[in-house]
């Protein structure tokens, strides 16, 4: 009893003296990005007490695959409600995953905005239907954003984001911000720069701002001329009366890949 | 310096008995358990092939190294709660404490015996792991260069294959798998020093293990005073003192997700490690030091 009672005491030193060790090396960890997963009352709602449990025991990667297959399975099924809920959970569980988030958000964005507008027989009102999807795009949109909030220096996801602005809701501002975002990652994809121009392109009152963009980037060389950016740039000169002596020449074709 | 009974430490001895350890384990079949991991691996690669390559790589990795931190985390429990108690049965310990055996060379034995098996199957289950990911990484690039693709295309489609294939961040996070494993080995063998029997070993053990996880939050909890009743702070600080810290062996699951883990960060992660290693092989010592046996 006396050794269970000294190695006790052994246990609670040893405790006290690991303490500044174990607190230093949580917040070099947070800082690194891991341990970013809150896992809360909300989230043992989600994925039950098992999952939970599992989750806590450090097996959530497992939990959110599972769940991923549980949600591919609801796509396959046309289950839309229910696969939201599960990829929610599956990028609570896992919010460093790009792919989780990009997934998701293109499933909503995407497969479940038109079969929400397609669904007559769920729902003959064609208003109720077009409103259906475009919850669907915002539910899209959500992932993205929220994605990003985790993983700010993602090109992938901020690339997303800009076609989503761009296709669904039109938005050239939003849009040229989020390639432009892209552009600037540490995995950015070289058409991305081109891409936030001619999004600039199209916002009334920002003509000048896109011109020296696309121009810019025409100076770069033949890499760049590419049909659209040239195109945009003679729009943009004439709207802008640009000096002749200044004006691009004009570009052969198949002179840009 | 050396007593009558030879040296106060003798790497060979300590050898000689995990080698024995070692045997011994695989003696009760233990390694069988890596069947069900080779089948939980291919059959999870054969059924996530109607995913996207991405999808099926990202599974893949998750149901992996998930099921590789679950069979070593039980493997590490369960094997070495029944050493001491199994060793104790057979009168093994009488013969091997009668030679000039100390306790403490006895007990480094089995932990280093346990620590092997536990290498041996990590390497087993990473091996199984890569060639798997690695055949289906072959299949989709040959699906691939089967289609009459246009240069550029198919080096940026082979490329993007790759890139989410095989990540060198994986090696630290099985390492750290690893570590995690060793450390339960080496906290159960403490508890086995003082218990009864081989099933209340395990009981506590299970239990250090959900705890373990939950020590973060309790130690937040207790620094941050974030405490509604008087009672719960001093509750707290015995969780978060008397516990292993469990979820700073976590990373895996980050890991697998893509996050990069810097390699200081890996180095103290793993020091940690073995600090409470070393300092349960100590107590495990004082506890077993004067056993009646």
């Amino acid at each position: 009893m006396k050794r269970v009672v000294i190695g006790l005491a052994a246990l609670l030193a040893f405790g006290a003296a690991r303490l500044p060790l174990e607190i230093h090396l949580d917040r070099l960890q947070r800082t690194a990005g891991f341990r970013a997963t809150s896992l809360d009352l909300p989230l043992r709602e989600q994925i039950g007490q098992m999952g939970f449990v599992a989750a806590l025991s450090g097996f959530r990667s497992l939990v959110a695959a599972v769940l991923w297959i549980e949600a591919h399975n609801a796509w396959q099924e046309l289950e839309w409600g229910r696969m939201a809920g599960l990829l929610s959970t599956v990028t609570t569980l896992q919010p460093k995953s790009i792919l989780y988030w990009d997934m998701s958000g293109w499933h909503m964005a995407y497969n479940a905005s038109q079969a929400a507008l397609d669904d007559k027989k769920r729902q003959p009102s064609a208003i109720l239907r077009q409103r259906a999807q475009q919850q669907y795009f915002d539910l899209g949109k959500k992932f993205y954003l929220d994605g990003l909030r985790t993983n700010p220096d993602s090109g992938a996801l901020w690339e997303k984001l800009a076609i989503l602005e761009r296709d669904k809701f039109q938005d050239h501002a939003a849009a040229a911000h989020a390639f432009a975002e892209a552009a600037s990652k540490p995995d950015a994809r070289p058409y991305e720069r081109r891409f936030a121009a001619y999004e600039l392109a199209q916002i009334p009152g920002r003509e000048r701002e896109a011109y020296e963009k696309l121009k810019a980037l025409y100076d770069e060389g033949p890499t760049q001329r590419y049909p659209t950016l040239v195109h945009d740039i003679k729009v943009l000169e004439e709207k802008l009366g640009i000096p002749t002596d200044q004006r691009i020449m004009d570009a052969e074709p198949g002179s840009a890949h | 310096m050396s007593s009558p009974r030879g040296p106060l430490f003798s790497p060979t001895r300590i050898w000689a008995l995990s080698v024995n350890t070692l045997t011994e384990l695989s003696r009760m079949k233990i390694f069988y358990f890596l069947l069900i991991f080779a089948l939980v691996v291919i059959g999870n690669s054969f059924f996530m092939a109607r995913l996207s390559f991405e999808e099926e790589f990202q599974m893949l990795k998750d149901v992996s190294l998930g099921a590789m931190s679950i069979f070593t985390a039980l493997l590490a429990i369960l094997a070495t709660a029944m050493l001491l108690p199994k060793d104790l049965e057979d009168r093994t310990t009488f013969t091997i404490l009668a030679k000039p055996v100390p306790r403490y060379e006895y007990l480094a034995g089995k932990l280093l015996g346990i620590l092997l098996l536990l290498a041996i199957s990590i390497a087993v289950m990473t091996g199984l792991f890569l060639l798997v990911l690695w055949l289906r990484e072959q299949s989709v690039l040959a699906d691939i260069r089967s289609q009459q693709l246009p240069p550029d295309d198919l080096a940026n489609a082979i490329a993007s294959v790759k890139a989410v294939t095989f990540n060198a961040n994986l090696a630290p996070g099985i390492a750290i798998i690893f570590v995690k494993a060793a450390l339960l080995a080496s906290l159960t063998l403490m508890i086995s020093t003082f218990a009864s029997s081989s099933i209340f070993t395990m009981m506590i053990a299970i239990a250090v293990y959900f705890i373990g996880h939950l020590q973060a939050t309790a130690r937040e909890y207790w620094l941050e005073g974030l405490t509604p009743q008087w009672w719960t702070k001093p509750a707290l600080a015995f969780i978060a003192l008397l516990f292993p810290d469990l979820q700073a062996f976590s990373l895996t699951d980050d890991i697998v997700a893509g996050n990069p883990i810097p390699f200081a960060l890996f180095t103290q992660t793993a020091a940690l490690g073995l600090l409470y290693i070393g300092v349960y092989y100590l107590l495990a010592c004082f506890f077993f030091s004067n056993r009646e046996l």
